[in-house]
Parts: structure tokens; C-alpha cells; sequence
């Protein structure tokens, strides 16, 4: 099913970095994606909604050629990635960049080898150039005296940070972002909510982020693609919250209120205001 | 079980074998284009020797001193009814050269560097590093397996030397220390029944058929380990299962083709 934009000017595909047309995807016989057409915006921030099980990640390993979809066709510019061969593939992937949920890093290498990686396989770099380019990206995340860390080393929000560095080293045109803010706490998210929007003002690239966290995803996206049930739904943040549908309005508003309601209680925590109810739970007095 | 579900779980087994020998198949076609192809990541494949071969000396050398201790305790007491224990390092050093010391390097390598090498890509597919090779244009057929395959194949027959030269030592411990024999007489009888060509050559030969075995099982393995905690367990237990049968089927075909 085509996703059903909610202004119907925005589906035209003159600035389509990504396409993904009439997709069928399944494991071991188990239908993900259904007939799903949807685009991606060049140079924006594209974030893709949605439930567990909805097909999430599989539209950015679709997008990387890890895995083929059944049906239909995923361009990457004008190349259809289900068409090309391993070698093919491999010269479209120097031209993407991908965070992992959970980092995906090397872990026999240290951060700086990990980053330093890509590097020194793709390019005749001087040890001093790459040197620069690798402190360059880790200062872009946040990152420094990190170098010769493990990524066991390193806590769960550095490994994200690490991750993004390393997706970003070969100045990818287009970046896939799996689940950044999933296991990390709401300084983390903002933190990483925050480096991926001035990432995408800096470097001008094609970023689609796969995430269900949406407060993050409403005050970052340009583009939202909603995978509901009834099948998915695009346009801005703006339009969707403006919309009628009433599949988006309850996926957004139970959501929103569900995510709000753990960031506030998260930020009661933090400040100490939950002792109070804690305490009166135990039937103590406060000290 | 009715005959007709019977003959479909044949059916069923051996079209599985054959697909899993289909795609082992490709796997090792894989590997030797990628091999013929720059760049040759020599240090990591240095890095493979050294977790392969230098980290299995300790276990190759107690094995080895203890086999070669028993049999020259078993081969004493049964040359010595014939009045031929002079000839007990011959007999040592033969039933090593030419059989134990590969075979028993093999299972012992199997077991402590293979499985290891099955556990490590495994779990590399399950925490998604594969996949985040792939993404940054790098092929891990390339980058990873490749160094780990051709470190078995070279490893092998070193390994198996060792262990060969710890058992004759063991052997020569038992049978000149405790039972009494010569040491010349067991170095010359050894010396003397030991021909290059025939004997250590083949043992040479069957060591690396034994490397590309264990190398090429414990790589795919886990290659095509499912990407869970549990999957990887498995594909580590079917390497050492597999590996190991398959290690003494073809000792078996190669002494019985080759005569080695």
C-alpha cells in the first residue's frame, strides 16, 4: 500500500533522495512490509515511526542492501539496490553511513582504530590526515580522550556517539539511524537528539532515522513516516499532528502522553521530587 | 513413525545436506577470490596465527608429552613379549608421524582454537559487526574469515610437529627413564623406520587437508550461525561435531588413497 501523504503535494519525488516503491518484505514466511511505498527526502531529516514489529529497522537494512525485499524496488538516487550485484553494493555503501542500535562498533578495536577503520580501507590518507579527520568527528559527537578505549569500555550512550562518529567518517550522502535514542536516558536522548540535528545542518546529508521515541522524532524530523496497521501514513511533524486520520492521532497521542509522562517523571526523579511519594508509599514520615 | 514420514525426514535431511554443502560450497569459493585479492591483511592474519597457533602450544604439549608417554608405557609392554623392545622408538614414532600426531592435533585444535573461531564470527553476526562491515563497504568474508582460515591451514602442521616431537620425547621419558632401554637404540630405531618421504611428507599433507577442514567448518559455522545467543552455541557445538567426525573420515580415505 502506498503511505498516504498527508498533503498530497508532498509526494512529489523530484527531491527523493530514497525511494522505497511497492515493497513486500517477510521473514520465514511472516509478512514485515506490505506493499509499502514510501520516500525520503535529500537533505532532510526523515524519521520512520512506528510499533514494535512494524518493519522499522528492515526499511533502513533495505535501504543498505543488507537484506532484499521480496517485491517491489528500493532506490537509493536513481539505483535500484535490489538490482545490483555484492560488488555493486559495496561501491552504493561508501556513499552511506549507519548507527546500529547498538553500535555495531568492532570490538577487538579500540574507538580511534574503530573509526580510523573505514579509512584506512577506502583511502590512501597520511596517518596524520586520518589522525585529524577521526578527532574531528569524535569532537562532532561530544567525544574526547577516548581514543584507545574498547567499546566495552565505553557506557551505552558513548557507544552511540562512537557509532554516529563512525557513520559519519567517510561523509556519507546519505545516513541511516537505527534506534538512537533506544536504552538511553532523556540527557542521553536530548544529547543525541541534538548531534543528530546539528549533524544534519552541518554536513547537508539525507538522514533517515528509524526510532519510536516521539517526542524526539516530532521536534527533529522535516519528514515522519508512520508505519500503523492500516499502512503508513508521511508528511511533516506539523501535518501529522494536524491530521484526521484518527490510526495517527491515537498512535501519536498515546504515545506522546505515554513518552511526556516518563520524561516527566524521569526529570521528578532526578530532582529528588519522587522521595516524597516514595516515602508515603512506605508509610514513613519525611526526614 | 509411519515408512512414508520416514522416507519424507530422509528427504528432508538430505536436501538440507546437500544445501548446507551447496553453500559451504560458494563459502570457500568466497575465500579463495577473495584471497587472490589485495589487500592481504597480513597483521591480522599475524594476529590469527598468534591466537590459533601460539595460545593451543600449551594443550599440543600436554597432549602430546602425555600420548607419547602412554604408548611408549603400552608399546614397551607388548614389544617386550616379543623380545622387541628395541624397537620401541620405531614404533613410537611411526604410529605418531604417521597417524596420532595429525589426527590428534586436529581434534585438539578442533576443539580449543575451531570453536573459538566459530564463537567469535558468530557472535560478530549477532551483535550486528558483520553487518556494520558490509555497511562501510568492507566484505567480512574478506576481512574477517579470511585470516582466520588461512591461519588453521598454515598452523596445522606446525601444531602437529609439536605434538608429534613432545610425544617421541614422552615416549623416549617412559622408555629409557622408567623400562630401561637404550636412548641410542630408541633414537636409532626411530631414526631408522622413519622415511622423509614417505612418512613425514605424508604427515605434512594430511595436517593441511586437516587445517582446511577445520578452518573452513569452524569459519562457516559461524558464518551461518543464527544471530542469538543460542544460535551461536549451536554452530559452535556442530564445529567441534563436525569437524572432528569429518577429521576422521577423511584420515581414513586419505591413509587408504594415498597410503600416507
Amino acid at each position: 500500500m502506498t503511505a498516504a501523504p498527508v498533503n498530497p503535494e508532498a509526494s512529489q519525488h523530484s527531491h527523493d533522495h530514497v525511494r522505497l516503491e511497492h515493497v513486500e518484505m517477510a521473514y520465514n514466511g511472516r509478512p514485515v512490509l506490505r506493499d509499502l511505498t514510501c520516500r525520503f527526502p535529500r537533505g532532510r531529516i526523515s524519521v520512520v515511526l512506528g510499533g514494535s514489529g512494524s518493519g522499522k529497522s528492515t526499511i533502513l537494512k533495505l535501504i543498505g542492501g543488507l537484506i532484499h525485499a521480496r517485491d517491489g524496488a528500493v532506490y537509493v538516487g536513481e539505483r535500484d539496490i535490489g538490482r545490483l550485484s555484492e560488488r555493486a553494493l559495496y561501491e552504493v555503501r561508501r556513499e552511506l553511513g549507519m548507527m546500529f542500535q547498538n553500535g555495531a562498533l568492532l570490538d577487538s578495536l579500540s574507538v580511534f582504530d574503530n573509526l580510523a577503520f573505514p579509512l584506512r580501507e577506502h583511502t590512501r590518507l597520511s596517518r596524520d590526515e586520518i589522525e585529524r579527520q577521526v578527532h574531528e568527528r569524535l569532537q562532532a559527537v561530544g567525544l574526547e580522550d577516548v581514543d584507545d578505549l574498547l567499546p566495552r569500555e565505553l557506557s551505552g550512550g558513548m557507544v552511540k556517539r562512537v557509532a554516529l562518529a563512525r557513520a559519519l567518517i567517510q561523509s556519507p550522502r546519505v545516513l541511516l539511524v537505527d534506534e538512537p535514542f533506544s536504552g538511553l536516558d532523556p540527557l542521553s536522548t536530548k544529547l543525541i537528539e541534538a548531534l543528530l540535528v546539528r549533524i544534519n545542518r552541518k554536513y547537508g546529508m539525507t538522514m533517515i532515522v528509524v526510532s519510536h521515541h516521539i517526542p524526539s522524532t516530532l521536534r527533529m524530523a522535516d519528514h515522519v513516516v508512520l508505519l500503523l496497521p492500516g499502512g503508513p501514513v508521511q508528511g511533516s511533524p506539523e501535518q501529522l499532528l494536524a491530521s484526521a486520520d484518527p490510526r495517527v492521532r491515537r498512535f501519536l497521542t498515546e504515545d506522546t502522553d505515554a513518552s511526556e509522562d516518563v520524561l516527566a517523571h524521569a526529570e521528578e526523579f532526578e530532582a529528588g521530587e519522587h522521595r516524597p511519594l516514595l516515602e508515603q508509599r512506605r508509610g514513613r514520615k519525611r526526614p | 513413525m509411519g515408512v512414508t514420514s520416514m522416507i519424507r525426514a530422509l528427504g528432508h535431511g538430505t536436501g538440507d545436506m546437500v544445501e548446507s554443502l551447496g553453500r559451504l560450497a560458494v563459502f570457500t569459493g568466497h575465500i579463495l577470490r577473495v584471497t587472490l585479492r589485495p589487500p592481504l591483511r597480513l597483521r591480522e592474519f599475524v594476529d590469527e596465527l598468534f591466537k590459533v597457533g601460539v595460545l593451543s602450544i600449551l594443550i599440543i604439549c600436554i597432549s602430546g608429552l602425555a600420548v607419547g608417554m602412554v604408548l611408549g608405557l603400552q608399546g614397551y609392554n607388548t614389544l617386550v613379549r616379543f623380545g622387541a623392545e628395541g624397537s620401541l622408538g620405531a614404533v613410537v614414532g611411526l604410529s605418531l608421524i604417521r597417524e596420532l600426531g595429525p589426527v590428534l592435533t586436529a581434534l585438539l585444535t578442533t576443539g580449543r582454537a575451531g570453536s573459538a573461531v566459530t564463537a567469535e564470527i558468530g557472535t560478530m553476526k549477532a551483535t550486528e559487526q558483520l553487518d556494520g562491515l558490509r555497511m562501510m563497504a568492507v566484505d567480512p568474508i574478506d576481512y574477517v574469515v579470511r585470516p582466520k582460515a588461512w591461519a588453521m591451514i598454515c598452523v596445522m602442521p606446525l601444531l602437529s610437529a609439536l605434538f608429534i616431537v613432545t610425544a617421541i620425547f614422552g615416549g623416549y621419558l617412559v622408555g629409557v627413564g622408567l623400562m630401561g632401554i637404550d636412548g641410542g637404540t630408541y633414537m636409532s630405531s626411530l631414526e631408522n623406520a622413519v622415511d622423509f618421504g614417505n612418512d613425514v611428507a605424508g604427515s605434512i599433507l594430511k595436517a593441511v587437508i586437516f587445517g582446511v577442514l577445520v578452518g573452513l567448518i569452524a569459519t562457516y559455522q559461524g558464518f551461518a550461525a543464527a544471530p542469538t545467543s543460542a544460535g551461536v552455541s549451536a554452530a559452535t557445538t556442530s564445529t567441534v561435531v563436525i569437524a572432528s567426525v569429518s577429521v576422521l573420515i577423511f584420515d581414513y580415505f586419505i591413509t587408504a588413497l594415498w597410503g600416507v
